[in-house]
């Protein structure tokens, strides 16, 4: 696949690698804002044996499914998967984008980690105590769950957008340091992340997917874009310049309502 | 299995099909002009700028 992107600008590479390795950062320090609430919760209240294991158990199924799929996903021809993939990424990015728009604009509620927090630690002191294998079954499962299905959106990004520019790898870098320091800021304070702009995180992602989506998935259906590969920066000011008039246009809309 | 297929389906798809279907069909009018002289690429960006904005106009309406 390095191949078939021997032929490209080397700037533009560096571009798109820079994209690649910012927009897997910030997905992955969103899901792992989220997947470290649940822990913090069930750590605090159900002890963090059981979690911890939980949550290691999940990180190791993540990087198994990165480690299976990365591979097979390189021997498609890039014509294909730029199609395939860059579709599914587009459709994937859109889904960000809409929720982070209808985010900002006042029309979904925020995502409030404190009270996440409190519910999940509330539910958690209720749950009654079941041994298994060892573990206080019920805060290896939460655990295990909340780690899994939030980390699945990053192990799906790395995935797709890695492959379309032949570099999984250093996808998975830029994942890797967000949930690096994620823990870390995590262990330091010993509470959820509240103030995190977790909005704002995937805003930028949702419009790097879309404009990543649209860029490899039309090359795949056999466009040449005007101007080549700087056509990418046109594409991204093109989804910013919607997201961010769909935002002000909806808030105006909000408060016509309110 | 169903449960199984529901996940991918919402963790793909989401809350709008529409979106998907929408993108879908872009695709394929790409994929048609590409064969053509008539220049493809400011398809799949304005398709976007329709789909989300009637994604979003549903929710806000």
């Amino acid at each position: 696949m390095q191949g078939a992107l021997r032929g490209r600008d080397r700037g533009a590479l560096l571009l798109t690698d820079v994209f690649l390795v910012l927009s897997a950062f910030l997905a992955s320090a969103v899901e792992t804002v989220e997947a470290l609430t649940i822990v913090l919760a069930m750590g605090l209240t159900r002890g963090w044996r059981s979690t911890l294991v939980g949550a290691g158990a999940a990180t190791l199924a993540l990087a198994a499914i990165v480690a299976a799929l990365g591979p097979a996903l390189t021997v498609i021809p890039i014509g294909t998967l730029r199609l395939v993939v860059g579709g599914l990424l587009l459709v994937f990015g859109l889904q960000w984008l809409r929720k982070a728009i209808l985010r900002a604009s006042g029309w979904r509620a925020v995502r409030d980690e404190d009270a996440v927090f409190a519910r999940e630690r509330a539910e958690a002191a209720n749950a009654p105590h079941v041994e298994r294998a060892g573990l206080d079954w019920y805060a290896f499962t939460v655990s295990f769950k909340g780690v899994l299905l939030e980390g699945l959106e990053v192990a799906f990004i790395v995935l797709t957008f890695g492959s379309t520019q032949g570099s999984i790898p250093l996808a998975a870098l830029g994942a890797g340091a967000a949930i690096v320091l994620v823990v870390l800021a995590g262990i330091l304070v010993r509470e959820p992340l509240g103030r995190v702009p977790e909005n704002t995180l995937a805003f930028a992602v949702g419009v790097m997917l879309t404009t990543f989506g649209i860029f490899w998935g039309a090359e795949g259906a056999g466009v040449e874009w005007p101007g080549g590969d700087a056509a990418l920066l046109g594409v991204l000011a093109f989804v910013s310049l919607i997201s961010l008039g769909f935002v002000t246009t909806l808030r105006r809309r909000k408060l016509a309502f309110a | 299995m169903r449960r199984f297929a529901k996940f991918w389906w919402d963790f793909i798809v989401g809350d709008d099909w529409r979106v998907a279907v929408g993108i879908v069909i872009a695709f394929g009018l790409t994929a048609l002009l590409a064969t053509t002289s008539i220049p493809a690429w400011w398809v799949l960006p304005l398709a976007v700028a329709a789909v989300l904005w009637l994604s979003l106009y549903r929710v806000a309406r």
